[in-house]
């Protein structure tokens, strides 16, 4: 048997079509309902709730946690204040990325590292010398993902105001149900959304907690699926999906550098030395040769492509994680690794690796589509990779500003 | 007298000599096979020496059985069916164990139970030996150029090689060199820290190697356990249904088709040269048969040192056979059972009983193995590969019972005092006594036994000096060295003589591949 999250006792009966997949060896419901709709549009309407334990998680605490947070990741980790959350990829020494996730400042001296594969040894490896203590904590810890328009009202009666006024990618600390949590303002969603983090013992009650506040504010426990479309509107990449791990890749045309995955923001070229730096300043100079883009595929040419076979377009209703070329003309110039149809925007999107020369937002570029059994290119348009990224994703209101749903 | 003659004559039924023989006759040529024992497949055989127990008696699991061959001969016709073997259980003195298992997050909880860093290690580890296995392994479909010739075809071969390795990455380079170079132990020293981890993937390193764990250039062998993960879901590594025999039996039933004719109880005595052209084969029991080319499937000694009167080779090709390596250094030990054995680490019957269990605790462990056959005896606590094929194939025992494979290093050929029946079956209780440490149950379960010592799988089997892979696969033995300089491409100092068995390029195991590429040679060249 696959492992069970701290929540398991709790999503299990909520799974009605016992529709899970395997996250990093757990268990993780794809979808509660039978279909994933209604999840979806909890996250984008109301709010979700979205068992995030399976992430890898790691404790860096002692007089070098710093130095060695700053040696390991591409942001200048010396900017990172008390509460402040960075997020962050990581590369290998020729710049390529190996992993990303979120850099949380809990003290002066030490920190919580996210990732989405084992890093244990890359960070112990990177700590020669230094003093500090490396624990892998991904089983201490709980982690639920609270996303959503409704999300801070929920926590407000939840967790009597406690992050009422918590900033974009800060923390801080609470209680829910009874237990003490800790609360970012993270998440995968591109939505307002937090992710709370707590002791497994306390998992039930925390659960408990959130959907007693919630059940007013429409709350809904939400799956795989649905995240996988949310995050492609968001635009977030996705490890293993949108890049291939550099230490993973068997061959070198498979590893992507931060600015070919449109992580550029997050390389701190002027801070102190970290590793990969060397080779990011010295692509940084000649260009990247891919960039990652948005797609937005024309639905005029999707309808005249189906209207040749007589039929209405028919687009998936669930995300997809294929590589599909990308063209300009009839030249294959890039593929795409992600994409869905957006119910909230009613476009055909997908985030895709296009050529730098081709990669200009508004180029005209071609996507090849399946139309009953035959490859066709569908028109699509090159633009930047956040489809949809509301005001309420970072802005603070009071809560009492906020209208009731 | 026979009056028939043959295009070509193939010396020992063995699983490379039927490979050739069906390639030939594929090809339209007349083939005759000739095996001394009542049963085909050499060392490859399913014998059911206790009624009703069916004992892969030698060679136990496929590894590379090559998947060409697999779909030239279209051997799953002739009844070939690789069974999956997908988990490595060792049992540890503590009570505890190391397992593996054919899921890799289930293998990396286990692995992560041991050492959290080892886990993360072992896909490391796993990515790099890939790469450096899809790096080597088209050597392994090459026939060797011989690096001392000027010949065009042999530079050529060369510079493909060359070529090849240009295209490594430094750390790929870097790690194909250390692989060349250390011991296993060194090797997998710098990646792990859990003994049974080391110790269990140190053994792919040793078996059928006069060599221990902390012997330079074992962990060369590592890379050949990689070799069979290349092609992922369809790897031909397994168990083969109805033992390893069938192997043997699906391709001489391929050859059959083909028109070749296969003849058992029919030793050679010896290959006929005429003006330094081999011209057919004398029986032991004085009958002859003529050939255009005559092949042998047998081992580099017996090939060249039994069959052929010395003084139709070259003197030094005479001494570089006699210096080739091929001191045997393990044995077999197959078991009926009444019930499966009960592991106090891991009680009752579980997953595990499909899978291979490994005796290898820690490199300490291996390494005391080989102190013993380094000065001539046999290990007292040894190295143990085991698989219960009953639980895999059914077929293999009566309903209810089960039989046991056991291989097990060491057993040096040259015992000191030399190998008699009473230091058999000291031997066969040595194993026993080892395995009852960890399964209490087993002695008690034992219902028939056989035991293989490598003076028996001389005898018996036709290795000589019981080495499984007709020769060691040390690096001095391996590639355009195999079996030796200027005959590693399947031809000898005797015109219209092949060699065609695990002691030439790549060399052993159940791959078929020295085989196949002798046919294709023989077709090329003479045929």
């Amino acid at each position: 048997m696959l492992r069970t999250t701290p929540f398991h006792s709790r999503i299990a009966p909520l799974n009605l079509a016992q529709n899970w997949r395997r996250w990093s060896g757990y268990l993780a419901a794809s979808a509660y309902e039978f279909h994933h709709n209604r999840e979806y549009w909890a996250i984008r309407n109301s709010a979700a709730m979205i068992d995030v334990s399976p992430l890898y998680k790691y404790g860096i605490e002692g007089p070098d946690a710093e130095r060695l947070l700053d040696r390991v990741v591409t942001r200048d980790v010396t900017k990172c204040e008390l509460h402040q959350v960075f997020y962050t990829p990581w590369c290998d020494d020729d710049g390529k990325v190996m992993d990303d996730g979120t850099l949380t400042r809990l003290a002066d001296d030490s920190f919580r590292l996210t990732s989405a594969e084992p890093n244990l040894r890359w960070l112990q490896d990177n700590a020669l010398g230094m003093n500090v203590g490396i624990r892998d904590i991904s089983d201490d810890l709980a982690a639920l993902a609270l996303q959503g328009p409704n999300a801070r009202r929920i926590l407000h009666d939840a967790a009597d105001g406690a992050a009422d006024d918590l900033r974009f990618f800060r923390l801080t600390k609470g209680e829910i149900g009874g237990v003490p949590v800790e609360i970012t303002r993270t998440g995968y969603t591109g939505d307002l959304g937090y992710e709370i983090w707590t002791d497994p013992a306390n998992a039930e009650a925390l659960w408990d907690g959130l959907m007693e506040a919630g059940d007013k504010h429409r709350i809904l426990p939400a799956g795989m699926l649905a995240l996988d479309v949310a995050r492609v509107e968001a635009g977030l990449i996705l490890i293993s999906v949108d890049y291939v791990p550099a230490h993973q890749a068997v061959i070198e045309g498979r590893k992507s550098s931060p600015f070919e995955l449109g992580l550029g923001w997050t390389v701190k070229l002027g801070g102190n030395w970290f590793v990969g730096r060397d080779a990011l300043i010295a692509e940084k100079e000649r260009g990247p040769e891919w960039e990652f883009r948005g797609l937005d595929v024309s639905w005029d040419s999707l309808e005249a492509l189906y209207g040749e076979v007589g039929l209405p377009p028919q687009l998936p209703s669930e995300g997809w994680r294929t590589s599909v070329p990308v063209y300009s003309g009839n030249t294959q110039v890039g593929y795409a690794t992600s994409g869905c149809w957006s119910p909230l925007l009613k476009k055909y999107i997908a985030l895709a690796h296009i050529q730098s020369q081709y990669a200009g937002i508004g180029t005209n570029l071609r996507v090849e589509v399946t139309v009953e059994h035959y490859r066709k290119k569908a028109a699509a348009r090159v633009v930047e990779t956040q489809f949809f990224n509301p005001e309420r994703k970072r802005s603070n209101p009071s809560v009492a500003d906020e209208v009731p749903a | 007298m026979s009056a028939s003659r043959y295009d070509a004559i193939i010396v020992g039924g063995g699983h490379n000599g039927l490979v050739t023989a069906a390639y030939l006759a594929s090809a339209r040529k007349k083939v005759l096979v000739l095996e001394k024992r009542h049963v085909l497949g050499g060392a490859a055989v399913t014998e059911e020496i206790n009624p009703g127990f069916k004992y892969s008696v030698c060679s136990y699991v496929v590894s590379l059985l090559r998947p060409e061959i697999i779909r030239d001969l279209e051997l799953p016709k002739h009844g070939l069916q690789i069974l999956p073997l997908e988990s490595t259980f060792t049992p540890l003195p503590n009570g505890d164990y190391l397992a593996r298992w054919g899921d890799h997050d289930q293998t990396r909880r286990e692995i992560y139970r041991h050492s959290p860093r080892d886990a993360d290690a072992y896909d490391d580890f796993g990515k790099l030996m890939y790469q450096l296995a899809v790096a080597v392994k088209p050597i392994l479909a090459m026939v060797p150029p011989d690096p001392t010739s000027m010949s065009p075809k042999d530079l050529m071969g060369f510079l493909r090689l060359g070529k090849h390795f240009r295209g490594l990455g430094h750390e790929q380079f870097h790690a194909l060199h250390k692989l060349m170079t250390m011991s296993s132990a060194d090797y997998l020293d710098e990646w792990f820290e859990t003994e049974a981890l080391k110790a269990t993937m140190s053994s792919s390193g040793i078996i059928g190697t006069f060599l221990g764990p902390r012997s330079p250039g074992t962990a060369y062998v590592l890379l050949h356990h990689y070799m069979g993960e290349i092609d992922g879901a369809m790897r031909a590594w397994g168990f083969v249904k109805g033992g390893t025999g069938s192997v043997s039996e699906s391709i001489a039933s391929a050859a059959r088709e083909h028109g070749a004719e296969i003849l058992t109880e029919a030793g050679v005595a010896q290959v006929a040269v005429k003006n330094g052209k081999a011209t057919g084969v004398v029986l032991d029991d004085g009958r002859e048969y003529t050939a255009s080319v005559v092949v042998s499937g047998l081992d580099p000694k017996r090939t060249f040192l039994d069959l052929v009167d010395a003084n139709s080779l070259p003197d030094d090709f005479v001494r570089d056979i006699e210096r080739f390596k091929i001191r045997g250094s393990s044995g077999k030990v197959n078991l009926s059972l009444s019930e499966l054995p009960n592991f106090t680490s891991k009680p009752g019957v579980g997953p595990l009983h499909k899978g291979a269990v490994s005796i290898s605790p820690s490199i300490d462990y291996l390494e005391r193995a080989y102190d013993e056959a380094k000065y001539g005896d046999f290990s007292s606590r040894p190295y143990m590969d085991i698989i219960m094929p009953s639980m895999i194939d059914a077929g293999m025992a009566p309903p209810g019972k089960h039989v046991m494979s056991i291989f097990v290093q060491y057993a040096p050929s040259d015992l000191r005092g030399g190998w008699d029946e009473t230091k058999r079956e000291a031997f066969g209780d040595a194993v026993v006594d080892t395995l009852a440490q960890y399964a209490p149950n087993l002695p008690e379960a034992i219902l028939h036994r056989q035991v293989l010592t490598p003076w028996d799988i001389d005898r018996d089997m036709g290795l000589t000096d019981g080495n499984i892979f007709h020769g060691e696969l040390s690096l001095h033995q391996l590639f355009c060295m195999r079996p030796t300089v200027g005959h590693a491409d399947y031809t000898t100092p005797v015109r219209g003589y092949y060699q065609a068995g695990s002691g030439t390029h790549p060399g052993g195991g159940v791959t078929g591949a020295s085989g196949r590429l002798a046919a294709l040679k023989i077709l090329k060249e003479a045929l």
